[in-house]
């Protein structure tokens, strides 16, 4: 019983990673309607920018995570505008999912020019002691805290600029009718821009949590995490943010689960498991919208 | 002056020509209708006026500025508003959500209110459904609301395309009121129309738009009974 609360606690942790993750795919998907594969490669980047800031030019942790997030926001921006933008009126949207793949290979090959292929080890910068429950039975690490408060944080912030705010509220006319949201004056692609300028800053936080729970750093280390979190956000219903954290969440705890009780070198096979299943059972996710239309 | 003034309109799908060099003008606080058939290019010109489509030729002149190649969503804050075909309401948002971002260009918090409220006094029905999710309206209703969103930005000039189409009887009569009312309180008109009799009824002058090019323009009373007119589109 004990070992399965400490499991679950990991599960939660882990899940949570991926549900700040999803969170950039679902709401790239949401309102530009295309999925960014190259996503999961920027939490590579922020990884790489703290450890090298932190590491080897020995700055405070305290600059060096703003600095990551900054540049994940600008690397996030700048891809949209060179590699996606020009695509937008494609015929097709395949052309678009290509052309991240070619991205999502791009960093990880640049990062590989850059860092070698040598894994670093990454210091953890979260400073939060450990907590110990029921007389030290379970050990709570300060990154499992940190994690999931960030995770609840963000998902609140985020659901309340989208309520609440102008460019929230653009966001939403956009994921719904671009030819109406521009006929209200809305910028469309000021607001793609935006959207993507937040899910990679949100990945460079993911990539300082999972570097900092799982404290090995490679060129490669976003792309895994990257294709559970779209897995996470189809489970929840790719387009919905409450549908990422749960997605994030549920999946999070399968993979540890299963890791812990039936193989786990199978954890992953049983990941992509639950993403087929759900394409099968019910494609649009948890929460998926139904989509209804009135003529 | 005219308010609005298209010249010399070409408009291109591809490599398929759907405008074939059209000319009309819209002056103020007038109601000019745009009929023909299914397929003329009615909405074509609409989507074109309000940056939607780019012109291949020609020139759209609104208030003495040539916009032509302005960007669509810096038309409304230029004082047009544009209700597009099939309403196009946000079906996920509420009513009110749907308003507001009628007045996403506005500022002033306290003149949006305000203008709220006159919306509200012109469709009493969206006060009562402000909350409700717009996609559960009806078709009518929709209409109402996709007019009030376009309102909120306070337009001097109103593009308004099938507002009509698909709406039981009651509602057509309700609609074209509507519009007159809009006309009356000082909003210019251009509406695009497949219900020719409705439109020509409330237009001052109108244009015929046939395969892309302006067959005939005039009156629209003289339209309502001209002899042509009457077998083409009005049926009788």
């Amino acid at each position: 019983m004990i070992s399965f609360i400490s499991y679950l606690i990991n599960g939660i942790s882990l899940g949570s990673i991926y549900a700040i993750i999803a969170l950039g795919y679902t709401m790239v998907y949401g309102i530009a309607k295309m999925l960014n594969f190259a996503h999961g490669d920027v939490i590579m980047v922020g990884g790489f920018t703290i450890f090298w800031t932190v590491s080897t030019q020995g700055m405070s942790p305290l600059i060096a995570i703003p600095l990551a997030v900054v540049l994940c926001t600008i690397l996030g921006v700048t891809i949209e505008y060179i590699a996606y933008r020009p695509l937008r009126q494609a015929a097709s949207s395949l052309v678009v999912l290509i052309t991240a793949i070619g991205v999502s290979y791009f960093l990880q090959n640049l990062a590989l020019l850059i860092f070698g292929a040598n894994p670093k080890s990454f210091d953890s910068m979260i400073p939060v002691p450990p907590m110990q429950l029921l007389d030290g039975q379970i050990t709570i690490l300060g990154e499992t805290t940190v994690t999931v408060i960030s995770c609840l944080i963000i998902m609140g912030g985020l659901s309340l600029f989208i309520k609440k705010s102008r460019p929230g509220q653009a966001m939403l006319a956009v994921s719904e009718d671009k030819g109406a949201a521009q006929l209200m004056g809305i910028n469309v692609n000021k607001t793609i821009s935006l959207t993507f300028a937040i899910g990679s800053g949100l990945a460079a936080i993911a990539g300082l949590l999972l570097c900092s729970a799982y404290p090995t750093l490679s060129p490669y280390i976003g792309s895994m995490p990257g294709i559970k979190a779209f897995v996470a956000a189809v489970f929840g219903g790719i387009g919905s943010i409450p549908g990422a954290l749960i997605g994030g969440l549920l999946l999070g705890i399968v993979e540890i689960l299963g890791r812990a009780y039936i193989s786990s070198q199978m954890a992953d096979v049983i990941v992509f498991l639950v993403l087929i299943l759900v394409l099968l059972i019910k494609p649009t996710g948890i929460l998926g919208k139904k989509l209804q239309e009135k003529v | 002056m005219a308010m609005l003034e298209i010249k010399d309109l070409e408009v291109y799908y591809g490599m398929i020509q759907a405008i074939k060099g059209i000319s009309f003008e819209v002056n103020e606080g007038e109601v000019i209708a745009l009929i023909g058939a299914n397929g003329a290019g009615k909405t074509t010109v609409l989507h074109t006026v309000t940056g939607l489509l780019a012109p291949k030729q020609g020139r759209i002149i609104f208030n003495g500025v040539d916009i032509s190649r302005v960007k669509s969503h810096k038309i409304v804050s230029m004082g047009m508003a544009h209700v597009p075909e099939g309403r196009r309401v946000f079906a996920q948002l509420s009513v009110l959500q749907n308003l507001l971002l009628g007045a996403y260009t506005r500022k002033d918090k306290n003149e949006i209110e305000n203008t709220i409220k006159t919306i509200y006094k012109r469709f009493p029905r969206l006060e009562e459904r402000k909350n409700q999710i717009a996609g559960t309206l009806s078709g009518g209703e929709q209409q109402m609301l996709a007019m009030g969103r376009a309102l909120m930005s306070h337009p001097k000039i109103i593009l308004m395309d099938e507002p009509s189409m698909g709406l039981s009887p009651i509602f057509v009569n309700e609609i074209f009121d509507i519009i007159k009312e809009v006309s009356a309180g000082g909003t210019t008109v251009l509406l695009v129309e497949q219900n020719a009799k409705k439109a020509l009824s409330i237009a001052h002058r109108a244009y015929v738009l046939e395969t892309g090019k302006i067959s005939l323009e005039g009156d629209a009373t003289e339209l309502l009974n001209d002899d042509a007119i009457k077998k083409a589109y009005l049926g009788e």
